[in-house]
């Protein structure tokens, strides 16, 4: 098996600085880019309703993505940002769990998200500028997005504490990117997590960019040795390859859950799109690294494989089919979502009653009806 | 005298202090190949190059705390938060690091380092990016707290800032970056004057940073009800300028202060303590504020209610004409 770093690239060292080596160790691959199983692969345990679940979990992912894009073009949405080139490291770990088992993600796993039950309505309300928290985190076990990079990972190591102490045998799993793991918060993160020995996978979706900043901006030892060296257990994986981010996240997860302590797993991934709607990669990012990792698409690998091994047309046409209908109602659903009304939010900042949320609201109230008295 | 937008003043406020002191460092998230989320810093790291305009590892506590050891060595770094609401894992390096120095060292330490913030609301965005946060900072000894309101002063201030001694924490107006504006070649104030920005008789209006113009605003519309109301941008929070402050309390006897920060504690309670203290007897009537709620920043379809507009500054300017 060929290392995927190794892939030449006929172009200036500046346009493809983000493939540079990373003293990294050589990802699992079970599907090579073209769909076949690698010698890795072959050795491992093939669920063909798993293969399918995940095909239709990418594939609508995908579906939503392009579409809250539109809306966003369409002014519809504030801001989104796509997971565009992702789906197989979010869909591979999210269905690696078990439904109780709790997630913390960052901000771009809607993918995952959709997988946990969200509606896609739910996931586009935070970006529409309607609400911050968008869904019910108890019930899908999926807590509402963190903006502020990385302080997800100490949220999720206490949490796993917790779980710990109770004597529950669920796991947490965390998303975090490549960029975040800069901030102090990460790191004191993983150290937490180890010296507590705490049911929790940190899940790094290495994209290779961090807004405009390449890896090798960000840091030289290689993230997953970066968590060894924390003492985790870690794992470097082919995060456009479904079939091995859902099997080392399994891996992972168990470990986790024996009491074996946390888990690192660097999935080694692109961010196809740009940042978010509002940046331009142009400025900072030649297209033929993107060209690269277009070869790698998660979803056509995957229907690659599907298709050799047998699974027809009906299948492919009937997740099409749900996608259309998924696109559709998105839009609708999307513009006939509630706005926020400014008096409703003076009693949700306090447990209990606060005198400044009181005369806050009451001055509000004034003012609303000199608004009122000037019509 | 040219006419350019707030961002482009910054822009070349910047190269000009580039220009002028090799020692000027740039470092922050994105400002290099990208310059910068809001392009504040375009074209500096091909002018200057990457060691002096530096794309740093995402960490605003690094960004900080490199800061002072470069300033140690006699560096002058400016530093970029992305946004208002990222500050805060910096805090640490801001409030006890950097702003203590000086003193802690019995005087001796120069910390001449800057740090710009995108600041307020208005533009529609997530949480985490439209805070007004100055006051944590003005509330710090140690840390100078600026905030600018027109191309003109943040092409002059920006420069201002960078050859101060003292850590200046630099609020731009995130909103107001695409207003233009006349720049002249030369200040025309020191970095921490006020500025009447309308004279007017009945009613003083104090602002700063992104309610200028909507104090300006209103004061327009008071004007056509036949209310004379003069306008005062602070532009430092941190020295407040209490003699003009105090000189134009005086003259209305009236004063309203309006801000995007939450109300309780924000620069507004000092304003009014102040004038209090030093105008009583020239006052007509109490000084009062207008803040957003003292909530957090709301989901931004909300935001038009929560931050304090037009109509929320001539209520309280006929409060206080009427009291
Ligand atoms: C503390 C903090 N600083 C800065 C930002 C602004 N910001 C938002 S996303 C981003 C890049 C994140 O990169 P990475 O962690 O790799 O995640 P990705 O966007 O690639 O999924 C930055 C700098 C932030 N959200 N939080
Ligand atoms: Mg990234």
């Amino acid at each position: 098996m060929t290392a995927l770093r190794s892939v030449p690239v006929a172009s200036p060292e500046r346009s493809v600085q983000a493939l540079l080596p990373r003293a990294a160790a050589i990802p699992t691959q079970y599907l090579s880019p073209d769909g076949n199983l690698t010698e890795q692969g072959r050795g491992a345990p093939i669920d063909d309703a798993l293969m399918t679940t995940m095909f239709r979990d990418m594939y609508l992912g995908r579906r939503l993505d392009q579409q809250a894009l539109n809306l966003q073009r369409q002014g519809e949405l504030g801001l989104w940002l796509m997971s565009l080139g992702q789906e197989a490291s979010q869909v591979g770990s999210i269905r690696a769990l078990r439904d109780t088992d709790y997630v913390f993600p960052s901000y771009r796993e809607h993918v995952a998200g959709l997988c946990r039950g969200l509606t896609p309505t739910q996931l586009l309300s935070q970006w529409r500028g309607v609400v911050h928290a968008g869904w019910d985190w108890e019930a899908t076990r999926f807590h509402f997005y963190s903006l502020v990079l990385g302080s997800q990972t100490l949220h999720a190591t206490g949490y796993a504490i917790g779980l710990k102490h109770d004597g529950v045998d669920d796991v947490v799993l965390t998303y975090v990117g490549d960029g975040a793991t800069s901030q102090g918060d990460v790191n004191e993160a993983l150290n937490w997590a180890a010296v507590n020995d705490a049911p929790i996978v940190f899940f790094c979706q290495n994209n290779n960019w961090a807004i405009s900043t390449p890896n090798r901006a960000q840091y030289r030892g290689a993230l997953h040795r970066r968590a060894t060296g924390f003492g985790l257990r870690s794992y470097i994986v082919d995060g456009n390859d479904a079939l091995a981010v859902h099997d080392v996240t399994q891996a992972a997860v168990s470990h986790a859950r024996n009491g074996g302590g946390p888990v690192f797993i660097e999935a080694d991934t692109y961010r196809m799109a740009g940042h978010s709607t509002s940046d331009d990669p142009r400025r900072y990012r030649e297209d033929a690294e993107t060209e690269v990792w277009k070869a790698r698409d998660p979803i056509t690998r995957l229907e690659l494989y599907l298709r050799a091994s047998g699974v027809d047309d009906d299948y492919f046409s009937e997740v099409r089919a749900e996608g259309d209908d998924l696109a559709e109602s998105v839009r609708k659903a999307c513009l006939q979502l509630e706005e926020p009304v400014l008096t409703d939010l003076f009693s949700k900042v306090y447990a209990e009653q606060h005198p400044v949320m009181d005369l806050q609201h009451a001055e509000h109230l004034r003012f609303l009806s000199t608004l009122e008295a000037a019509q | 005298m040219t006419q350019m937008t707030m961002g482009k003043a910054l822009n070349e406020g910047l190269r000009a202090a580039m220009q002028a002191d090799d020692k000027v460092v740039v470092l922050g998230e994105d400002i290099g190949a990208l310059g910068g989320v809001f392009r504040i810093t375009e074209g500096l790291q091909d002018q200057f190059g990457p060691q002096r305009v530096v794309d740093t590892p995402l960490a605003e506590s690094g960004i900080v705390g490199t800061a002072i050891g470069l300033a140690m060595r006699g560096y002058r770094p400016v530093c970029e938060i992305q946004f208002d609401g990222f500050v805060y894992p910096g805090f640490d390096q801001i409030v006890s690091q950097l702003a203590k120095m000086r003193a802690r060292s019995g005087g001796r330490l120069a910390m001449p380092v800057v740090i710009r913030i995108p600041c307020g609301g208005g533009i529609g965005a997530v949480e985490h990016h439209s805070e007004s946060n100055e006051a944590y900072f003005a509330h710090t000894a140690g840390l100078r707290v600026v905030s600018c309101a027109t191309p003109e002063d943040a092409f002059h201030m920006i420069q201002q800032a960078v050859l101060s001694d003292d850590p200046v924490v630099f609020f731009e107006p995130k909103r107001r970056y695409w207003d233009k504006g006349d720049v002249a070649d030369t200040p025309s104030l020191d970095l921490h004057s006020a500025r009447v920005v309308r004279a007017g008789a009945d009613v003083t209006l104090v602002a700063h940073g992104p309610s200028v113009k909507v104090a300006e605003q209103a004061a327009s519309f008071a004007a056509s009800d036949g209310v004379d109301v003069q306008v005062v941008d602070l532009r430092s929070v941190s020295p407040l300028d209490t003699t003009t402050l105090h000189a134009c309390a005086r003259s209305t006897g009236r004063v309203v202060v309006v801000h995007e920060a939450s109300t309780f504690l924000g620069i507004g309670a000092e304003v009014a303590a102040s004038v209090t203290e030093h105008c009583f007897r020239d006052l007509q009537a109490p000084v009062l504020r207008v803040g957003a709620y003292d909530l957090p920043y709301p989901p931004s379809k909300a935001e038009d209610d929560f931050l304090p507009g037009v109509d929320r500054v001539l209520d309280a300017l006929e409060r206080s004409l009427s009291y």
